[in-house]
């Protein structure tokens, strides 16, 4: 062991939150999210093949309050998983890599998706009370 | 390109097939990607569809999904949607599992179960479609 403590990396513990990081992992988060959705859409269409008492067993599940909170959710990761999507995209065929330009698009992903989960939910509630 | 005449260890097959030590080159990469732009379309036409709808009741959807159109589009969504996250799910247990033997079984496993869960989707649409 050297006698000196010497700086080693990465320090995970201390280090500090750039957004270009925090929204490569949030991607990745929301990917693996948008993973265990599949499974909650093929169980909505079974039920929708297997006729009306399945699919009202379904539907009661979605729309109670874990349903809805999952239902949101996946609304959310899905805004997102989709903005930043296209944010790689534009990444690869070589735009957008100044940094101006990354955290912008950065802030765009995040408030844009923020933005289509209140849009989509609000017209579900509009038409609700409708 | 670059590669010393005299010391070259690469076969010859390897250098033609310019794959790289992970052995699959930028297929896995390259598949990921055009997954991705086909699910733009694909998912927006899914999300306005069912906000479309002017209910959510068992009669609308299953006649929303009668017609050959949205069935045809939804088989296409559920197959693509399977896939891409197959993809990005195989990359997330080759990162963060390390053991070789959990490794192989995980992603067996993983392929096993979007093969079944794409099945299963897409012959819940036939269903639907063919009215049984």
């Amino acid at each position: 062991m050297p006698a000196r403590a010497r700086p080693t990396s990465p320090h995970l513990e201390i280090y500090r939150w750039h957004i270009g990081s925090a929204l490569s992992i949030l991607h990745r988060l929301t990917g693996i999210a948008l993973a265990l959705g599949l499974l909650a859409l093929c169980y909505w269409l079974v039920s929708l093949a297997g006729g009306e008492q399945s699919y009202a067993a379904a539907a009661k599940l979605l729309a109670g309050p874990a349903g809805l909170v999952l239902l949101i959710g996946w609304t959310f990761s899905f805004s997102y998983h989709l903005l930043n999507g296209v944010r790689h995209l534009f990444w690869d065929v070589g735009y957008g890599f100044e940094r101006t330009e990354r955290r912008a698009s950065g802030w765009f992903a995040v408030l844009g998706s923020i933005a289509l989960t209140l849009c989509v939910w609000g017209l579900i509630w509009a038409s609700r009370l409708s | 390109m670059g590669e010393s005449p005299k010391l070259n260890l690469r076969s010859p097959l390897g250098r033609v097939l310019g794959l790289g030590s992970a052995k699959d080159g930028t297929a896995h990469w390259w598949a990921q990607r055009v997954s991705a732009v086909a699910l733009i379309p694909l998912t927006l036409w899914f999300v306005l569809s069912l906000l479309w709808l002017p209910s959510l009741d068992y009669a609308t959807v299953r006649a929303w999904l009668s017609v050959p159109l949205s069935g045809f589009l939804a088989m296409l969504l559920v197959a693509v949607l399977a896939y891409h996250s197959y993809l990005g799910t195989t990359v997330v247990i080759e990162d963060y599992v390390h053991p070789a033997g959990m490794k192989l079984l995980s992603l067996l496993l993983l392929r096993f179960l979007y093969v079944l869960v794409g099945g299963v989707s897409i012959f819940a649409i036939l269903r639907i479609a063919i009215g049984s």
